[in-house]
């Protein structure tokens, strides 16, 4: 990159507060499985990448899919086939993963970007659903019972996945660096041109730029990242299913970007946590989870647009913008 | 015995059959949509969940009401417009000054909310509703046996189908409709109550879906996950023929549900994915649809 564009907007919080918050998020997450059970953290993880790549297209690029579910469960059917019957090591199964979402994802672009807006959302649906539909029918993926007891190897051969806090330490590394990925990508001038687009397509195009390309390479690298939550959470079920496939959690992953704020990067991180308890704690109770979500979707939808973080930014810019004139004055 | 390509006459018609009353289903959501997004641009996620709803409203008429198949052929549209009509009047009404995707998303939460409401209440198991009995029966037409009542759901869809096509097409309402799709603004300054007709509009949509529910009750299995399969495929369909025209929906719906039949017939393997398939090409070589003006 010849140059990096510098972000001018004003930091909402001082630096005392941001720091002491970052490295309070830094301590929950190195804590948590002392007193949280591992695997229900490995899932969070899972959900917090798959929210934030989707976040990529749906916050960043301004478009909406809803077939998101297709690379996500892809790449979990692919970890478990070539982890459990070809016997490939965890990371080369990790790795072919990220290859069948984002590979999916690239087809899925060529084809749904033909056509933009709402139009463009039915067609990553009725995409995803007939990868639901050759998943039912393949005999691979073992129908209604999925690829089960799917083996986690180690990592590297070096470091032991099959105790789970430890698959929680290394998903936890891995999910970071595609964390900071995302965030370096919405930074770069590759990213100011995905926000252009979102506000003006029309616009981007008189300048000369090729906005369907960058659709597409946005749509592809966030269903790679997509896809490598699946693989991870494949992994760490040792479980691959249709439920992984099926259109409800491409449902469930909107709700976690628009719960927790679209187009902001903490904001999925917050939704994924929240979405996946709610999962948690329902299922004990009995409530149907999709007449919760569906609830809560539509609550979220009527009262807060900009969701959890979204408006908590807003508000912090509010009282921002309230104390300015009061800043500027020189003291007594 | 007539043969068809190594395939027994009487399969190919039974089939041809069964394609074409999903095709009707397919033409009454796909019009419903079309008529929807028209005038409101607004795509209905929920339709599908108005479409279970009308067959649970039938259902439950019959056997907790003793309301039989004909009236409740009038009363579960009227019922599920209505519940249309509160939807729209208290949230969906609040968010046409706003992006694209929020409208989407409200209806996609209440057609999940629905879905789970009902499997919660019903379980996920099917309920059967009776053949009325003056649909019973069968018509023998020598080289094929024809139930009365899958004659009778072909030809009242198509009929409410065209109905609504001169309606829209050719009343003097029809073209306040129209006109109010076009510019709403000046339509509002000519007196017309514009917001009272996108609510009207909105529970005729969905009132279309409820009707299409109770038709397919006697045919189907009454579940709550009936119209979320059915909705996705629906929007394939909506893909391919373009929302610009009423005859185009029709048409379009028809046609994907006999080539659905067909491929089950020589391909039973690829009928599930046939219209995402169709999707595809079209997308591929006319990216508009088939009857679509690109907006």
């Amino acid at each position: 990159m010849a140059h990096r564009y510098k972000d001018f907007r004003p930091q909402l919080l001082p630096a005392g507060p941001r720091i002491t918050l970052l490295l309070a998020v830094a301590a929950v997450a190195l804590l948590a499985p002392l007193t949280i059970y591992p695997l229900f953290l490995v899932k969070v993880l899972c959900f917090m990448l798959f929210a934030a790549a989707l976040n990529l297209v749906l916050g960043f690029a301004g478009l909406l899919s809803l077939g998101h579910a297709a690379f996500f469960g892809a790449a979990a059917y692919a970890f478990a086939q070539s982890a459990k019957v070809w016997g490939w090591p965890f990371e080369v199964s990790l790795l072919f993963g990220v290859l069948v979402g984002g590979a999916l994802g690239l087809v899925f672009g060529l084809i749904a970007i033909r056509r933009q807006g709402i139009y463009f959302t039915m067609i990553t649906l009725a995409l995803a659903q007939m990868i639901y539909f050759l998943a039912v029918q393949a005999p691979f993926t073992g129908g209604e019972d999925g690829i089960q007891n799917v083996p986690r190897g180690s990592l590297l051969g070096l470091i032991d996945l099959r105790d789970t806090t430890t698959l929680y330490y290394v998903s936890l590394v891995i999910v970071i660096a595609c964390l900071l990925l995302i965030r370096r990508v919405v930074h770069s001038p590759f990213g100011h041109i995905l926000g252009a687009i979102r506000e003006n397509e029309t616009r981007v195009t008189s300048l000369g730029l090729d906005v369907s390309r960058y659709k597409l390479l946005a749509f592809t690298l966030s269903a790679a990242l997509s896809g490598l939550a699946g693989a991870l959470k494949a992994s760490a079920f040792q479980l691959a299913t249709l439920a992984d496939v099926s259109w409800h959690i491409s449902g469930e992953v909107v709700l976690m970007v628009l719960i927790g704020g679209i187009g902001t990067l903490w904001g999925p991180l917050i939704g994924a946590i929240f979405v996946v308890m709610i999962g948690h704690f329902l299922a004990t109770s009995g409530l149907p989870v999709s007449l919760v979500v569906g609830a809560v979707f539509m609550a979220c939808v009527m009262l807060f647009r900009r969701g959890f973080y979204g408006e908590t930014l807003e508000y912090l810019r509010n009282r921002l913008l309230r104390d300015l004139p009061a800043r500027a004055k020189p003291g007594p | 015995m007539t043969e068809f390509f190594g395939v027994p006459l009487a399969v190919l018609t039974g089939q041809m059959m069964i394609g074409l009353i999903n095709g009707s289903f397919y033409a009454l959501l796909s019009l419903g949509l079309a008529i929807i997004f028209g005038l409101l641009n607004v795509i209905n996620f929920a339709h599908g969940a108005f479409y279970m709803l009308g067959a649970f409203v039938s259902w439950w008429l019959l056997n907790h009401a003793g309301i039989g198949y004909w009236p409740s052929l009038a009363l579960t549209p009227l019922i599920v417009g209505l519940l249309g009509a509160v939807f729209e009047r208290t949230m969906l009404r609040r968010l046409y000054g706003l992006d694209h995707l929020f409208s989407l998303l409200l209806t996609f939460g209440l057609a999940l909310a629905l879905e789970g409401l009902f499997r919660w209440i019903y379980g996920a198991g099917g309920k059967s509703y009776p053949v009325p009995a003056s649909l019973t029966g069968v018509y023998n037409l020598g080289f094929m046996v024809l139930p009365v009542y899958r004659a009778w759901v072909i030809l009242a869809s198509l009929v409410t189908c065209l109905l609504a096509w001169v309606v829209i097409e050719k009343t003097p309402l029809g073209a306040r409709l129209r006109a109010a799709t076009e510019n709403p603004y000046l339509v509002t300054a000519f007196g017309i109550n514009v917001p009272l007709m996108l609510t009207l509009t909105y529970a005729a949509g969905v009132g279309l879906a409820g009707l299409a529910g109770a038709m397919a009750a006697p045919i189907y299995q009454v579940s709550p996950n009936m119209g979320s399969s059915l909705i996705i495929i629906v929007f394939a369909v909506v893909v391919i023929g373009g929302m610009g025209s009423i005859m185009g929906s029709i048409v379009t719906g028809l046609m994907l549900g006999v080539l659905e039949a067909l491929t089950k017939v020589f391909f039973p393997t690829a009928s599930a994915i046939t219209v995402f398939i169709v999707m595809i090409l079209v997308l591929l070589l006319r990216p508009a649809g088939l009857f679509g003006k690109d907006r």
